[in-house]
């Protein structure tokens, strides 16, 4: 029985992170991992899918190489070589997780762990061990949820992990959800090539978004000649040899669209099974666990982070509310629950989306007078000078004082200009140290500027 | 080895100070124990002794300097037969032992309260206050002094949620005068927007410069007046036996005055009625445990309100005699803090100038205030026939939030059954 003072279970962007800074805090901390650390981020999801992207961005601008001046003829992709620089990418980082954690001194244990009794994990599998803390964080992360009739079968029915190494390029693809995960694997497929439709249940692809962006993205997605369907339920499939007819239901009506392959991605479920959730009492609620404020389940001395414990389903919270969690264990001082409003999102489709706080309608919804600034990619020389000018900067005030109660982008680069918004909102800033601060020219984030200036009707270049 | 002679800490949460007068130049030998400098603080005159032998060789402070922060370096001491070339090696702030015993508590060392904030006036006195934008904005428009909130963002940063849970919070059950903490004196006195008023008017007038008990006394006085419903019971005591018992024990050689005996009956009244002996906040209503008495004290600088503890343990004499000496402190400012700051009831006497009732105002975070006229004689019916009684009114002001009009009253009648048969103040 190895004693430690916390014990995570799971070494995905939530557990490793968590570990760390449990170490940091000075507490021998145990971390217990089944298939990779990094998790699915790092291995599965975040990561490689970026380097996947970014290989479909480079050969998007090879393929208008005459738009910048300069010719290239005879383009051509080897699709085995994307996906091995997209898997070495992942390996290469998850080795550095490896390193990070015995830096810190973080014991990793190889295998499945489960709660066995108060204070107590056993790990089975590699190295078995039973092990023992006051404190035991789960971080088991979440899986592609299934729904009824869309059973993956890694063959014609992909989910993100069979969509990440295609050994070919299906001619024609359809997509069963729009949210950020199947709208990034609809824009690498559209831009190397494949016939792309996305099916959405709701009636807007990207429905957490704001609704002008939401619109806006589907214009840009047509224009890229994706086809969209919204409103729409796959209600059967029929499989063939090497094709899949896939019967949607739009508005009552039935459709049929035949494509050599389905990606589903219709959300995730938690990793709720196997863990001792049951023995030790603590509550479940449709897939993920029930946790306070603080990340505390049901049960003393157990808690839990990250998808595990519900949307939004992003990395960077898991991390964020690990650390939270490891420092009020630790009785840090003038700590804060986490404020979902302060998270943001980022797609990386193309064009990027990126938001943080709440949408203009739901703003609304909840009682506030505002002032919506809208500035377009077109009005910024910057993005006119990348050959971007497709994408808009909005941003949702309160009338009354002057909170910035949300901001929306769409366009080229916004995942790393959302930031700037993410800060105004977590230093709690309002319309006017926005426009005090200088903004450096020419940048895309002038754009951000100009949003808030065209809020209270001051934009300058639009 | 010269020494750095430091401001001292009169209170723990005293964060500065006015240095009112040295008593000691340039040059002179100080034996320990001496008094050197006298300190100002928001309502208390305090002598800093040496605790140290030598020469006060260098005063890097001038006396009347106000906003002097604790700790700060105010004068260099060296020891006997050292050169004064020595005070080029005047040791550095930080690892100075101050060799200051400072009246009277040895808090020449207590830690600054860390969780607080600058208080309220420190923002008068160019303190940053630190708030986010959205917090100062939302302050702004509610009105909401930014001063008066403890911050829980990062460093004690204010945030948009202490705002908004800020008027909840119960500012009452923090000692007023530790909110005052920090004001500074004023320079230049016949200054304001007032005063270049009465001069365009042609009116011509001498400005008393305020000192610290009277921007305290001001401040609180308005806060209280402002804040707290009040309302105001009289009742008439005859005071015929008490001045009869008064006289008894005074023939005795021991002066007891009419004060002393309404101290003692407000005590055990208290001790009867203890829902009067309370203190009112947003949470809740905070009563008293022990019987603390404050009586008004007119002095020189201002009013003041000195304590008699633990009242309803404490036989008439000793009242008497702690009253006097109280008293006597006052007037030469040199009540120690603990001598003023707190108190659970206040009373206010004006009978000896002749005043037959008025109504006072509360002293907060305290619920009640008697106010207590001249005991003149008056004609009263009694069973049907009139006859000459000596009369005393009192006016109890009340805080309607903590105590109610029936608790007041009882309170009342307890005292006046004290006050109209002191026999009943031997038990």
């Amino acid at each position: 029985m190895e004693k430690f003072d916390l014990i995570v279970i799971g070494g995905g962007p939530g557990g490793y992170v968590t570990a760390i800074r449990a170490s940091q805090l000075g507490m021998k901390t145990a971390l217990v991992e089944a298939n990779h650390l990094g998790g699915i981020c790092l291995n599965w999801g975040c990561i490689p899918t970026k380097a996947l992207l970014r290989s479909a961005e480079v050969y998007h601008l090879m393929q208008h190489a005459g738009a910048y001046g300069l010719a290239a003829d005879n383009i051509r992709f080897d699709l085995k070589k994307i996906v091995d620089r997209s898997r070495g990418v992942a390996s290469q980082l998850s080795g550095g997780v490896k390193h990070l954690l015995k830096k810190n001194k973080v014991t990793v244990y190889d295998g499945y762990g489960k709660l066995a009794g108060k204070g107590t994990v056993s790990v089975e599998g590699k190295t078995p061990a039973q092990l023992e803390a006051p404190h035991i964080i789960l971080a088991t992360g979440a899986r592609a949820r299934v729904l009824p009739g869309l059973e993956p079968d890694g063959k014609l029915v992909w989910t993100y992990k069979e969509a990440m190494v295609p050994t070919s390029m299906p001619k024609s693809l359809l997509v069963v959800g729009s949210g950020a995960i199947g709208i990034e694997f609809a824009s690498f497929y559209r831009t190397m090539g494949a016939e792309v439709t996305v099916v959405e249940v709701m009636d807007r692809v990207l429905p957490v978004e704001d609704e002008e962006i939401s619109a806006f993205a589907r214009k840009a997605f047509e224009k890229q000649g994706m086809k969209i369907m919204t409103g729409a339920k796959v209600v059967k499939l029929t499989k063939g040899a090497d094709s899949v007819t896939v019967t949607i239901d739009v508005a009552g009506k039935a459709q049929d669209v035949t494509v050599d392959r389905v990606i589903s991605a219709v959300g995730i479920t938690g990793n709720v099974e196997n863990i001792g959730l049951e023995t030790a009492g603590i509550k479940v609620d449709r897939g993920h666990v029930v946790i306070d404020e603080w990340c505390r389940t049901s049960a003393a001395g157990v808690y839990a982070i990250g998808d595990l414990a519900g949307p939004p389903w992003l990395a960077h919270k898991a991390s964020h509310e690990g650390v939270m969690c490891v420092e009020k264990i630790a009785g840090v001082k003038g700590l804060h629950p986490l404020d979902i409003s302060k998270i943001p999102g980022c797609t990386y489709c193309h064009p990027q989306v990126a938001s943080v706080g709440m949408t203009e309608a739901k703003a609304k919804a909840a009682g506030y007078e505002v002032k919506v600034g809208r500035f377009p990619f077109m009005g910024n020389g910057k993005a006119i000078a990348l050959g971007e000018p497709e994408g808009m900067v909005k941003t949702v005030f309160d009338a009354k004082t002057g909170e910035l109660l949300g901001a929306h982008m769409i366009g080229a680069e916004v995942t790393e200009l959302i930031q700037g918004y993410t800060l105004t909102r977590s230093m709690e800033g309002t319309e006017a140290e926005l426009m005090h601060t200088v903004f450096p020219h020419p940048t895309l984030s002038e754009m951000m500027h100009e949003s808030a200036l065209d809020a209270y009707g001051r934009a300058v270049h639009f | 080895m010269p020494t750095n002679i430091l401001m001292p800490a009169l209170s723990p949460t005293m964060t500065e100070g006015t240095l009112a007068r040295w008593l000691k130049k340039e040059g002179d030998k100080v034996k320990s124990g001496d008094v050197i400098a006298e300190i100002e603080t928001d309502k208390a005159t305090m002598e800093v002794e040496a605790a140290d032998e030598g020469v006060l060789a260098k005063i890097m402070v001038a006396a009347g300097t106000s906003g002097v922060k604790v700790n700060a370096p105010i004068a260099i001491l060296l020891e006997e037969g050292e050169d004064a070339s020595a005070l080029n090696k005047t040791p550095a702030p930080a690892n100075a032992s101050a060799p200051v015993a400072p009246l009277p508590v040895a808090a020449a060392t207590a830690p600054k309260p860390v969780a607080v904030p600058a208080a309220a006036p420190a923002a008068q006195s160019g303190e940053r206050i630190f708030a986010t934008p959205l917090a100062k904005r939302i302050a702004a428009e509610r009105g909401i002094n930014l001063a008066s909130l403890q911050g829980t963002g990062p460093h004690g940063r204010i945030t948009r949620e202490d705002v908004l849970a800020g008027k909840s919070n119960g500012h009452g059950v923090q000692l007023p005068a530790t909110t005052a903490q920090g004001t500074a004196l004023a320079h230049p006195p016949a200054t304001g927007a007032i005063a270049d008023m009465l001069t365009k008017l042609g009116q011509t007038f001498t400005a008393i410069p305020n000192n610290n008990v009277k921007k305290v006394t001001a401040k609180r006085l308005l806060e209280s007046k402002q804040t707290i419903p009040h309302f105001y019971l009289t009742i008439d005591c005859r005071i015929d036996h008490l001045l009869g018992m008064r006289k008894r024990i005074n023939e005795t050689g021991i002066k007891v005055s009419v004060n002393d005996f309404v101290i003692r009956a407000v005590a055990l009244a208290l001790k009867e009625i203890p829902a009067a002996n309370a203190a009112w906040t947003d949470e809740a209503v905070l009563r008293f445990n022990e019987v603390d008495v404050s009586v008004a004290v007119a002095t020189p600088n201002g009013l003041i309100t000195p304590i008699i503890k633990g009242a309803d343990k404490k036989g008439l004499s000793s009242i008497s005699d702690e009253m006097k000496t109280l008293a006597e402190k006052a007037r030469t400012g040199k009540l120690k803090p603990e001598e003023f700051m707190g108190g659970g009831f206040t009373i206010s006497n004006l009978g000896m100038f002749g005043i037959k009732d008025f109504a006072a105002i509360i002293n907060p975070p305290q619920s009640c205030i008697l106010a207590v006229g001249a005991g003149e004689q008056r004609p009263v019916v009694t069973n049907g026939a009139i006859e000459i009684a000596t009369i005393m009114s009192c006016t109890l002001s009340v805080d309607h939030r903590s105590v109610d009009g029936s608790v007041g009253a009882e309170f009342l009648q307890a005292f006046k059954k004290r006050i109209e048969d002191p026999a009943l103040m031997l038990l």
